[in-house]
């Protein structure tokens, strides 16, 4: 009983601040909104008995990822977006064409919400397979990312090497050689 | 214990905050920032999944996830300092030089 309670209070904290992040028009408000949905599913990590990964989405996410964020907010003193403009220029308040795309986003969640409920096999509840011990074990998923996936850890290192050279070439300034 | 249609409900409801962020901001960082919240649906989705058929698989595709996020956030912020540069806004409708 103790875990439902608790999935249930990660489930929601995720899904509130998630909601705030994208309600907030000041952008500093949404990165710490974002951090607290970011714990709140490591929290849910824990849960399915993947700590590596709740360190890692920690450390990765909120450690690193949003203090750059933060740190290209504060660089840009990034305006805030403006209320009356926000409300003429709103994608659901546009005639025609936007209503349309809103009818068929309405369609697609009914269909989608049509064919979870008709697969079976779902309600099985998490973890009562065997394996957790294997699962949770930070020495079988450096085995498994060294051995099968290998091909694709190296791959990794050559797009971080890219987007280290991009992000570079890109936010230099003009005129700089 | 709690089933596996849950998480896959939350990262459902994640993932649509995620686009609706996608679709109705008018601010890149903010554009941004919600498709970190789709990322991290998917990675739920991996997870629950892995733990739900008992292999590792699903964590170290997590791990792969999180690299392609890390890269995107680098590439996308330098792309909004730059464009921040030439036009002095964050709005995505004030780049529309290239619409037909």
């Amino acid at each position: 009983m103790p875990e439902i309670v608790t999935f249930y209070l990660l489930a929601g904290g995720a899904v509130v601040a998630s909601g705030l992040v994208i309600g907030q028009r000041n952008p500093m408000y949404s990165v710490m909104f974002l951090i607290v949905a970011f714990a709140a599913l490591a929290g849910l990590y824990i849960q399915l008995e993947a700590p590596f990964v709740a360190v890692a989405q920690i450390i990765i996410y909120a450690g690193a990822i949003m203090v750059l964020f933060l740190f290209v907010v504060m660089l840009l003193n990034a305006p805030q977006e403006d209320g009356a403009e926000w409300d003429r220029t709103h994608p659901l308040r546009r005639p025609g064409m936007g209503r349309f795309g809103a009818v068929l986003a309405g369609v697609l969640i009914l269909e989608l919400a049509y064919a979870l409920m008709a697969v079976n096999g779902l309600n099985a509840p998490v973890g009562g397979q065997t394996g957790a011990a294997t699962v949770s074990s930070v020495r079988e998923l450096g085995k498994v990312l060294f051995s099968r996936h290998a091909f694709a850890f190296e791959a990794t290192s050559v797009l971080i090497l890219v987007a280290m050279v991009g992000a570079v070439v890109l936010a230099r300034r003009e005129g700089d050689t | 214990m709690i089933p596996l249609s849950n998480y896959l409900i939350v990262s459902a409801v994640l993932f649509a905050i995620g686009t609706a962020g996608v679709f109705l901001r008018r601010n890149l960082i903010t554009i941004l920032l919600s498709v970190e919240i789709m990322l991290n649906a998917v990675n739920l989705t991996f997870v629950a999944f892995g733990r739900y058929r008992g292999d590792v698989d699903g964590q170290i595709i997590t791990f792969f996830v999180m690299t392609v996020a890390a890269a995107e956030a680098a590439v996308g912020l330098a792309l909004i300092i730059a464009l921040f540069r030439h036009r002095e806004s964050l709005n995505p409708d004030a780049f529309t030089s290239l619409k037909w």
